[in-house]
């Protein structure tokens, strides 16, 4: 009975203490509001810019709604060849791509998962030391060229296929999630390596290839630099994040995109709206896809920093 | 005695059995590996044998084993150089201040997250503040260059709004100073979310236990913040602390390359980038030799710096499990 008071006692003493504790809410509320807004408002800024009149985006008009609401950027866009060209190469690359990178990574990870696998100590050595130690970028370029890959969309696919990071990953997956015990009872019912891993261990691994479908995926739709260096001047070829480079970055925004102005006052401003437009246009599949498959990259995130 | 002899052979014989089916299962695991050898040995590991040309006179015909060897040549005029010095500052600098203002934040927002009364705002911010880790680079300097532009740009419009001001026109991509705070608070900007998952999963690991009883003994949410939460992820935080300072040689090149422009190279210029420029870049006569010496200073110093810091890291980890 008196310890039901005490501990009653304690809890409304607790309860005082949180009271007593709001102003630390109140400022944790406020700090974590604060950098919500930081982080999201110039997402949402390009979003209302790409649909507003250039001409009170550029007078700073447009700070909180969209005004003069106009589709003309994205009409022309849509039109642009540089940039439909880009988008559809950038999705053949990253299907193939992640096809190439998530079989051949979830393959090595499974059979270096083993434990009992002779030799493979050596084999992680030699994995690992790539990862701190490489030969750059110009020997690398060597080798791409000698193997005549260089303007061809290999030269985006093979030199970077497997991530030493996401093999450990996979790996430290494996090692987890699929007991020794299962294998070996199966392996006594006569069921070899690779019915095992296909029957079973696959099965079983659906989270670790969908971690892998997506770093690969996302690593591959937002480079630009290797095909920068391989395809030199095979534009036709161009991934959609070189074709958006020329167009952010360099400035060299089409003259159909400018359609028939000529003023070059004008011509500046409808420049600035086929920027915002291009930024959401080629940020968009990534951020739809995003809220759903959040967790699988923070899952991947804990795994290798079990690792780390 | 012969029953025991042919009980020993029968024995043998299982074993045979038993190893030459291990070795039949073993050659289908060397199978699955196959492609992986295939791509570290000609993608990681033949690349590394063509670092020789760091030390001769890499020309067409004689390519990478037919060159002439010139020894320490290429590094040495590296050194005398005046960008030597240029781009090592730039480079210690961008990364020692993303160290300084970068790392503490994703800390602070994963101990404030932990202590959010209301889940749902919690996930709500999360999910916010990870996204902007999946916008490309092109992106992210596309959105800088549009909102520092001088004239048209966000931020000088707002500056003209709060001061009234309306000749201010700041030429922020064009200024060296301005340069490292830009690519530090972008770099901020986009991944203190992301960063911040590892420790929230460590906080995730605190025993509730300890933050009740603390309650109940009266303490307030700073003092558990301070002699709980902090105490219990400070492992992580060490680690990370130190891991990251073996890095301080390495600024990826994705994203600082794109924000170069001829005003402001002087302070934009880092090691990564001025191996491209080397080889690649339209300004100079394009020389493999000398860019790939500099690419091997670059690689030789930040995997010692690495192994030093790897040592450190064992020792503490070791430390802290006792």
């Amino acid at each position: 009975m008196s310890a039901n008071a005490a501990s009653a006692r304690a809890k409304t003493k607790a309860m005082h203490k949180r009271e007593g504790s709001n102003l630390f809410h109140f400022c944790n509320y406020c700090f974590l509001g604060l950098i919500l807004f930081i982080v999201a408002y110039p997402i949402y800024f390009v979003l209302i810019a790409s649909f507003s009149d250039p001409a009170m985006v550029n007078s700073g008009q447009v700070l909180a709604i969209p005004k003069g609401i106009t589709l003309e950027g994205y009409k022309a866009v849509f039109q642009d060849d540089a940039i439909m060209t880009g988008y559809k190469n950038s999705i053949i690359y990253t299907v193939t791509g992640v096809f190439f990178s998530t079989i051949t990574t979830v393959l090595a990870a499974y059979s270096l998962s083993r434990r009992d696998l002779p030799l493979r100590p050596v084999f992680m050595m030699l994995i690992v030391f790539t990862m701190y130690f490489g030969g750059g970028m110009i020997p690398t370029y060597l080798v791409v060229q000698k193997l005549k890959m260089t303007g061809t969309m290999w030269s985006l696919i093979f030199p970077g296929m497997i991530v030493p990071y996401n093999l450990i990953v996979a790996r430290t997956f494996f090692e987890s999630s699929i007991p020794d015990e299962l294998r070996e009872s199966a392996q006594l019912d006569g069921c070899t390596e690779w019915q095992f891993f296909k029957e079973v261990a696959m099965p079983l691994s659906k989270a670790v290839i969908a971690m892998m479908i997506l770093f690969y995926g996302v690593a591959q739709w937002n480079t630009y630099f290797n095909a920068m260096i391989y395809l030199g001047r095979y534009q036709a070829k161009y991934p959609l994040q070189l074709v958006l480079r020329n167009i952010l970055i360099e400035n060299q925004v089409s003259q159909e995109m400018l359609g028939d102005v000529y003023q070059a006052a004008l011509q500046q401003e409808r420049a600035g709206l086929i920027k915002y437009v291009s930024i959401i246009v080629s940020a968009a599949p990534l951020m739809i896809l995003y809220p759903f498959v959040q967790k699988h990259f923070v899952k991947g995130v804990l795994i290798g920093s079990v690792k780390g | 005695m012969k029953h025991e002899m042919t009980y020993d052979k029968e024995l043998a014989k299982r074993g045979r059995k038993r190893a030459m089916a291990r070795a039949k299962s073993y050659w289908q695991l060397y199978l699955f590996l196959i492609p992986a050898i295939l791509y570290f040995g000609i993608f990681r590991y033949v690349p590394m044998a063509g670092i020789q040309i760091a030390f001769k006179d890499y020309n067409l015909v004689g390519g990478i084993w037919g060159s002439p060897w010139v020894g320490l040549k290429h590094f040495i005029r590296f050194f005398n150089s005046a960008d030597c010095w240029m781009v090592i500052r730039n480079t210690l600098t961008i990364s020692i201040m993303g160290l300084v203002f970068g790392f503490p934040l994703p800390i602070i927002i994963a101990l404030l997250l932990n202590q959010t009364r209301s889940k749902r705002f919690a996930k709500v911010v999360q999910t916010v503040i990870y996204a902007p880790h999946f916008i490309s680079a092109v992106i992210i300097v596309g959105m800088l260059s549009l909102f520092l532009a001088p004239s048209t740009g966000i931020l000088n419009q707002i500056l003209r709004l709060i001061t009234g001001d309306k000749t201010i026109s700041i030429m922020f991509m064009g200024s060296t100073t301005m340069f490292p705070w830009i690519y530090v608070i972008s770099e901020i900007w986009q991944n203190m979310g992301y960063n911040s998952i590892v420790y929230t999963a460590a906080l995730s690991g605190v025993s509730p236990e300890l933050h009740e009883s603390a309650i109940v003994d009266g303490a307030s949410v700073l003092q558990r913040i301070f002699y709980i939460d902090i105490p219990s992820i400070m492992p992580t935080i060490v680690i990370l602390l130190i891991m990251n300072t073996g890095r301080v040689l390495t600024v990826g090149y994705e994203k600082i390359f794109l924000m170069q422009n001829p005003l402001n190279r002087t302070a934009s210029e880092v090691i990564s980038t001025y191996v491209y420029q080397q080889a690649f870049g339209a300004s100079s006569v394009p020389n493999f030799s000398y860019s790939a010496a500099i690419g091997l200073f670059e690689s030789v110093v930040s995997l010692t710096l690495l192994l030093i810091v790897n040592k450190i890291a064992k020792k503490y980890a070791d430390m802290s499990l006792v």
